[in-house]
């Protein structure tokens, strides 16, 4: 299990879902219509390291968080 | 309030500036830092907000501070900030970034590299406070360094 939490303004309740990597996670959440429009611009982290490779696979515990746009200050 | 080392400070509301600051300048002006310089950031009255809201994702806000005081340290420098969370009138403060350093040059860049990476880099979310409500400043906001790879 693993839990996928969405940060700032999407504004949404977080998941767990049993998944292996995150282009699964891609697939579950495009089919979202809420969460269609973050996906282009949200940044990913895993266990609070951001991660750029979409290959990483997953393991159980693991925590995913969706960052969108920042601007600070 | 959160801290690493207590150079970072996460504090709901505005900015009490003086006081943060001072705190500063006093607990490290015997550190024999030639230069010591703050940045403040201040909420402007404009575009009819009454203010402006924030969010913060600390655990990563904490690890991306840490590589700056790596960095500044490498620089024998030391940087230190303060950021609102929630909301901050017009006129008040809600971010105070300061570098501190033997030397002159150092400090000077220093300070404009650790602001501008805040900006694009730091886990925070603006909001304009519009008739008491928040919206969030997506056209001012600037997508994290490999956001879309979910897409």
């Amino acid at each position: 299990m693993i839990t996928v939490e969405f940060l700032g303004p999407i504004n949404k309740k977080s998941l767990e879902l049993e998944i292996t990597n995150l282009n699964l996670l891609g697939d579950i959440l495009k089919e979202d219509e809420n969460l269609h429009k973050w996906l282009d611009n949200s940044a990913v982290a895993i266990n609070d390291v951001l991660v750029k490779d979409k290959n990483h696979i997953l393991k159980h515990g693991d925590k995913i968080s969706l960052l969108p746009p920042v601007c600070g200050g | 309030m959160a801290d690493v080392n207590n150079d970072l400070q996460l504090i709901q509301g505005d900015l009490k500036v003086e006081s943060i600051t001072n705190a500063w300048y006093e607990k490290y002006k015997y550190s024999n830092y030639g230069a010591i310089i703050t940045f403040v950031g201040v909420v402007r009255d404009e575009n009819y907000i009454d203010g402006l809201s924030f969010d913060i994702y600390e655990p990563i806000l904490k690890k991306w501070f840490s590589k700056w005081q790596e960095k500044a340290k490498s620089n024998n420098a030391i940087v230190l900030m303060a950021h609102s969370i929630g909301d901050v009138l017009n006129h008040k403060s809600s971010y105070i970034a300061a570098v501190c350093s033997p030397k002159r040059r150092v400090a000077l860049d220093l300070i404009d590299e650790f602001v501008e990476d805040f900006k694009a880099n730091a886990p925070i979310w603006k909001y304009d406070i519009v008739s008491k409500k928040r919206q969030y400043a997506l056209n001012r906001s600037t997508k994290i360094q490999g956001a879309g790879i979910l897409s």
